[in-house]
C-alpha cells in the first residue's frame, strides 16, 4: 500500500511470500527500489515483480544519465505500465509505484493493475489482502493527513489485512519517502497493532 | 446421488499430539479458513468424548459438527446400556475408523482428518484417521502441514521417551511444534490450545498465543536494486 502525503509518500507491506499454503519466506522485503526517491510494491508473481522491478531499475538509471535529472514518478509509472501492458499475457504483476520528484514538489502514488492500466491516486492498496480493508480505508482516509497520521493508516490498513488474509502476514515493512531520503520503518510481527480477534 | 468431488469449505489446519508419562497432549490452533480467508477465529477443533477421550479435527468443520453430534449420540447409547463399560480412546478411535471408512466406500467423504488421544485404566493411546479410513497409531500424531513440519520434531523429541517425558516438557514441545507451524502454514493462527488427558480426566487449555521472534528480520532488505543499508 501506498499513501501520499504532502511532502512526499509512505508506502508499506507486509512480509509474507507464499507457494500455495507454505510461506517460503516470511520476511519478505516487499518495497523495492527503482530509483533514489522511487519505490514499488509488488504484489502477484514474485518472480514477474522483480524481473520487471530489475528492468524499470534499468531504464530509470539511463533516464538520470541520459537527462542529468531523477526521472518522475509518473515517468517511472509509465514504464511499468508499458512492460505490463505489452506482456499482460505472460506477467501477473500489481504493482504500486510511489515516490518523491522536484517536478511535483511532492509525493505520488500510481497503481498499476493486471492487466497493465495505470490510476494515479491519493492512496493505493493492492493485493489479496488488501479486499479485506477497502472498508476500512476509505472509511478513515481523508485529505491533507501528516505524516504521522499516514504512517498509523498505513500500519492499521496492513495490520488488519494480515488478521484476516493468509497469503499476508509476518512483520510490516514501512518507508517514508520524502526529498531528504528514505526512512525505513519496522514493526515485527509481535508487536504490530491489534483490532477484534473473536 | 453423492459428490464425491466435493471440496471443503471452511476449514481447520493441522492437529498435533503426543503421548507423555501421564497420558496425551493435543494441540490445535483456532482458525476455520474459508479459503485463505482467516474468517474464525475463536474456533474450538478438539472435543472431549467421555472421560477419557479427546478427539481433534482438521479439515472440513462441518463434517466435524457431523462428526461431534454422532459421538454424542454413541457416547448416550453407551450410558443407557447400563453395562458397567465406558467408552475409552480404543474403543472412539475404532468406531470413527468405522464411519470414515463406510463413507468413502460409499463416495461420500466426511473431509477430515481425525486425531484420537487418552488414556484409560493406564493404558495410552493416540492415533489418527483420515476421511478415507487409514489409520495409524503411534506416540506422535500431526495433520495437515503438521505431517511434514511437526512430526520429525515431535519424534525426535518424544520416540523412546513417552514414559518418562514429564508435563511441562510435553508442553514446551507441542508449544514448539505450533510456533513452527504458524511460521510457516499461512493457514494458521498464533492462538492455540492444548488438551491434556490423563487419569484425572480431559482438560482443554484457554486460548493463548505464542512468543515469536521478528526482530531479526529489521535489517533484510529488498533482492537486488534495493540498497542493503
Amino acid at each position: 500500500m501506498a499513501v501520499q502525503f504532502d511532502g512526499g509518500v509512505i508506502i508499506g507491506a507486509d512480509s509474507r511470500t507464499t507457494t500455495g499454503s507454505y510461506i517460503a519466506n516470511r520476511v519478505t522485503d516487499k518495497l523495492t527500489m527503482v530509483h533514489d526517491r522511487v519505490y514499488c510494491c509488488r504484489s502477484g508473481s514474485a518472480a514477474d515483480t522483480q524481473a520487471v522491478a530489475d528492468i524499470v531499475h534499468y531504464y530509470c538509471q539511463m533516464f538520470d544519465v541520459q537527462n542529468g535529472e531523477a526521472p518522475p514518478v509518473k515517468v517511472v509509472a509509465s514504464m511499468f505500465q508499458e512492460i505490463c501492458y505489452q506482456n499482460k499475457d505472460g506477467l501477473m504483476a500489481g504493482i504500486i509505484v510511489a515516490g518523491w520528484d522536484k517536478k511535483v514538489g511532492g509525493g505520488s502514488v500510481y497503481n498499476i493493475s493486471l492487466g497493465g492500466s495505470m490510476n494515479k491516486q491519493p492512496f493505493a492498496i493492492g493485493g489479496s489482502g488488501s479486499t479485506y480493508i477497502y472498508g476500512y480505508c476509505d472509511a478513515s482516509y481523508h485529505e491533507n493527513m501528516t505524516v504521522t497520521e499516514c504512517i498509523e493508516f498505513t500500519k492499521n490498513a496492513i495490520a488488519l489485512a494480515m488478521s484476516r488474509d493468509g497469503s499476508s502476514g509476518g512483520c510490516i515493512r514501512l518507508a517514508v519517502i520524502t526529498e531528504q531520503g528514505v526512512q525505513r520503518i519496522f514493526v515485527p510481527g509481535n508487536e504490530l497493532p491489534t483490532f477484534f480477534e473473536g | 446421488m453423492t459428490l464425491f468431488d466435493r471440496s471443503p469449505i471452511v476449514t481447520g489446519t493441522s492437529v498435533v499430539a503426543l503421548k507423555y508419562k501421564d497420558g496425551i497432549m493435543m494441540a490445535t490452533d483456532c482458525l476455520a479458513s474459508y479459503g485463505s480467508l482467516a474468517r474464525f477465529r475463536d474456533v474450538e477443533r478438539m472435543v472431549p468424548v467421555g472421560e477419557h477421550t479427546i478427539v481433534g479435527a482438521s479439515g472440513e468443520l462441518s463434517d466435524f459438527d457431523y462428526l461431534k453430534e454422532q459421538l454424542e449420540s454413541l457416547m448416550i447409547d453407551e450410558y443407557e446400556s447400563q453395562d458397567g463399560h465406558t467408552l475409552g480412546p480404543r474403543n472412539v478411535y475404532e468406531y470413527l475408523h468405522r464411519v470414515m471408512y463406510a463413507r468413502r466406500s460409499k463416495m461420500n467423504f466426511l473431509w477430515n482428518t481425525l486425531v484420537v488421544g487418552g488414556i484409560k485404566n493406564g493404558d495410552r493411546f493416540l492415533g489418527c484417521v483420515d476421511m478415507k479410513g487409514v489409520t495409524y497409531s503411534s506416540s506422535t500424531i500431526a495433520t495437515g502441514y503438521g505431517a511434514y513440519l511437526a512430526q520429525p520434531i515431535l519424534r525426535k523429541a518424544v520416540e523412546g521417551r513417552e514414559d518418562t517425558l514429564d508435563e511441562a516438557s510435553a508442553r514446551r514441545i507441542l508449544d514448539q511444534v505450533m510456533k513452527v507451524l504458524f511460521y510457516r502454514d499461512a493457514r494458521s493462527l498464533n492462538k492455540i490450545q492444548v488438551t491434556t488427558v490423563n487419569a484425572s480426566g480431559v482438560t482443554i487449555s484457554a486460548p493463548y498465543s505464542l512468543p515469536t521472534e521478528w526482530a531479526f528480520a529489521e535489517n533484510i532488505r529488498g533482492y537486488g536494486a534495493t540498497p542493503a543499508q
